[in-house]
């Protein structure tokens, strides 16, 4: 049976009706139409799902739709403003950082989490932080300059962490 | 995946009553990154899943001197990486920690979780029973306190009954002058599982030069996380030198009893509980020196 589910979701609160069995990557994608956050493996290997939980990456298909209930969810489609792409989604593109796409935004999500934790991560760090984000068609080298490039704008902007942030 | 029932009890003893209502058909949710994937592989399908999340008072690390270390059974992977009570003298769970999976599962998985789920390769498990960790469990019949070492009893098996579950992990006080080291040999590096897990908790005493008290625990080379009785015993009072290591290591690996799996043979599985115990053992002695 259907079980009303609360979720503050790129900062604006949404209601959904959804059964408890059905995950958060499920009810993002099929019940809310975003389709920004990906599913490859369903076992928490690859990262494909990420999105943030309260602020900490999460494989959103290994968490069951009602472990959300009430939470704070950001998903890629949360990370721009009105005023443009967040500082990862722009060196993503600037690096040529992208090959078929279908990884980044698990990417760029735990690039973010990384980057949140740790404003001054260095490579080595940015690299452990990535290594539950499996690309299957290029590399890692221009996500993690890109992931670097960004970490820099972000420390340099007036708003600093602000991008993305309480939402 | 499901249909399910879905409960989210509020308190332990809430828990504990929906256990005993629905027993054998109930499967305890605590991070899920186990149990959704067995769910969604159709490796099991329980009729009501009783999800420990909204339990408050569970996820804690308290160091508390002489009387040692107590862990509750929600804390996360993550939070036992990072607790700056594990960064001196129970490093090793932390080390541990950082070794298990990715961190969108460390975030999530919970170590009450990871050692009831007993998989032979649990991370958690080897240094908890180096460090003789115990857990405390709750049911309708009250408290007890089993020692992790009689907790695990095959693959996915354990001393649990169908109406208890796991609140807390205790570890005792950790001795001056002891080191600790958990080492784990993967094809995947930490993202995989563990295809040999070592660790090693010894204890010296530096003016003899003499391992005081020596702990070796392996996973995922038997149907538990086991000890590795026989070479702690070769070792507890002798004095250290690079030959007795040496043949601790060997029998450690006498010790194990690995299979063959997608992951390994059991043959490359005992060299290499060969190779990582003399790696981890050196690695303790050095720390065990250092404190």
């Amino acid at each position: 049976m259907k079980q009303r589910l609360e979720l503050k979701l790129n900062g604006e609160m949404r209601e959904v009706f959804v059964e408890p069995w059905r995950t958060l990557a499920e009810v993002l994608r099929d019940e809310l139409g975003l389709l920004g956050t990906k599913v490859s493996c369903g076992t928490g290997d690859c990262g494909a799902c990420n999105v943030l939980l309260e602020g900490k990456v999460v494989s959103s298909c290994l968490v069951l739709a009602p472990q959300a209930q009430g939470r704070e969810i950001l998903t890629i489609e949360g990370l721009a403003t009105p005023e443009g792409l967040h500082p990862l989604q722009e060196a993503f593109i600037e690096h040529f950082a992208v090959q078929c796409g279908y990884c980044i935004p698990g990417m760029i999500i735990t690039a973010k989490a990384c980057l949140d934790e740790n404003p001054d991560a260095t490579e080595d760090e940015v690299r452990l932080a990535m290594s539950g984000n499996l690309c299957r068609c290029t590399g890692y080298v221009k996500v993690t300059e890109a992931i670097m490039a960004a970490k820099e704008k972000m420390k340099k902007s007036v708003s600093g962490t602000g991008y993305g942030k309480g939402r | 995946m499901g249909p399910f029932e879905y409960f989210e009890p509020a308190t332990v003893e809430e828990a504990v009553s929906l256990l005993k209502k629905y027993g054998e058909g109930a499967k305890i949710l605590a991070g899920g990154t186990d149990l959704v994937v067995m769910m969604r592989e159709r490796e099991i399908k329980p009729r009501y899943v009783i999800n420990l999340g909204r339990i408050a008072g569970l996820n804690y690390v308290h160091l508390d001197g002489d009387k040692g270390l107590r862990i509750g059974a929600l804390t996360t992977i993550a939070g036992l990486e990072r607790a700056p009570e594990l960064k001196s003298s129970y490093r090793i769970i932390s080390q541990a920690a950082a070794r298990l999976a990715t961190i969108a599962i460390r975030n999530m998985a919970t170590i009450g979780g990871n050692l009831c789920n007993a998989a032979p390769s649990a991370d958690m498990a080897p240094p908890l029973l180096a460090l003789k960790g115990a857990v405390k469990l709750t049911g309708t019949a009250g408290e007890r306190i089993v020692p992790l070492e009689e907790f695990f009893i095959g693959p996915g098996v354990t001393t649990l009954k169908p109406d208890e579950l796991m609140i807390e992990i205790q570890v005792p006080a950790v001795p001056a002058h002891t080191g600790g080291m958990y080492l784990k040999h993967g094809v995947k590096g930490a993202a995989g599982l563990a295809v040999v897990g070592v660790a090693a908790v010894v204890t010296l005493d530096i003016r003899d030069s003499v391992f005081e008290e020596v702990d070796i625990a392996l996973g995922a080379v038997a149907p538990t996380p086991i000890r590795a009785k026989r070479a702690e015993a070769l070792l507890k009072g002798q004095k250290i030198s690079d030959g007795l290591i040496e043949e601790a290591a060997r029998v450690t690996s006498d010790e194990s009893s690995p299979i063959d799996d997608v992951r390994g043979s059991a043959e490359y599985r005992r060299e290499m509980v060969r190779v990582r115990t003399w790696e981890a053992i050196r690695g303790a002695l050095k720390l065990a020196k250092s404190v």
